[in-house]
């Protein structure tokens, strides 16, 4: 993992998070921007898995398990796809909602990520 | 919610609460998965638990989303009394125990690796429970929030 790209991952993903969860918190349902929002997040995590693939062979090994980063990252992958089909199911507010709880979960797993490449020791 | 709809699909606010445990069954059945992988001889016990964690979650996610049909009403029900007496009960062991704990679950110290949401959930889905119970009677106690 590369540090700024890290934050700017977080950065993205709690400013999304907080946008849908205000945004479906005064009744808006999902729209362009809030399932775009969620959209530029998984663009982001894909980048990541790109990332995360030449790291080590360019000199950028993980210090911690690669087994446990690869179970966070791919699942941080799948959840914002499983987020937009379990909350477009019903176009409610709360599915607004929903969509902000999967990008604030992924702000978290992506900075517990960066954790288990920059800190933790296998 | 209507009494004419047989088995009620998870509406409003129910629904955040069903992709909360989703992403709770997700982090907890992959660390589970990695622990169990990589250490498991290291702390059997912890391990077991963490595995069990993740299952009851798996399975409080799934019984809350057909929770309208009273068989998994009743499901989730359990798992998530189970889930909510797990987290009180490794949570106070891990604080008067800590030896025994000092491996990582979900649950230690009252799920605090996961921002308390293991011990908030419960609370948050025995009060859905509570107030979506399925329509078997001509008057519904269902509620969409």
């Amino acid at each position: 993992m590369i540090l700024w790209f890290t934050v700017v991952q977080i950065v993205v993903a709690a400013a999304a998070g907080l946008f849908c969860v205000a945004l479906g918190l005064i009744g808006r349902r999902p729209s362009d921007l809030s399932v775009g929002a969620l959209a530029v997040v998984e663009a982001l995590l894909i980048t990541q898995v790109v990332v995360a693939i030449i790291g080590p062979l360019a000199g950028n090994p993980p210090t911690g398990d690669l087994l446990e980063f690869w179970v966070y990252l791919v699942s941080a992958v799948l959840l914002p796809a499983g987020a937009v089909l379990w909350a477009l199911m019903e176009r409610s507010r709360w599915s607004t909602v929903i969509l902000g709880v999967a990008a604030l979960a992924i702000a978290i797993m992506l900075w517990r990520m960066h954790a288990i490449w920059t800190i933790q020791i296998a | 919610m209507s009494t004419t709809v047989p088995a009620p699909r998870m509406t409003g606010v129910g629904r955040v609460l069903v992709i909360v445990y989703a992403v709770m069954a997700l982090a907890a059945t992959g660390r589970s998965v990695v622990q169990i992988i990589r250490r498991f001889d290291e702390a059997p016990l912890a391990y077991s638990l963490s595995a069990v964690a993740a299952v009851v979650y798996v399975l409080a996610t799934l019984a809350l989303v057909l929770a309208g049909r009273s068989g998994w009403y009743t499901v989730a029900w359990v798992a998530i009394v189970f889930e909510l007496t797990g987290v009180l009960v490794v949570g106070l062991l891990s604080l008067a125990l800590p030896t025994l704990f000092q491996h990582e679950t979900v649950w230690s110290l009252f799920g605090i690796g996961y921002l308390f949401v293991p011990l908030v959930l419960p609370l948050f889905g025995i009060w859905w429970l509570w107030t979506h119970r399925p329509a078997i009677a001509p008057q519904s106690a269902g509620v969409t929030a």
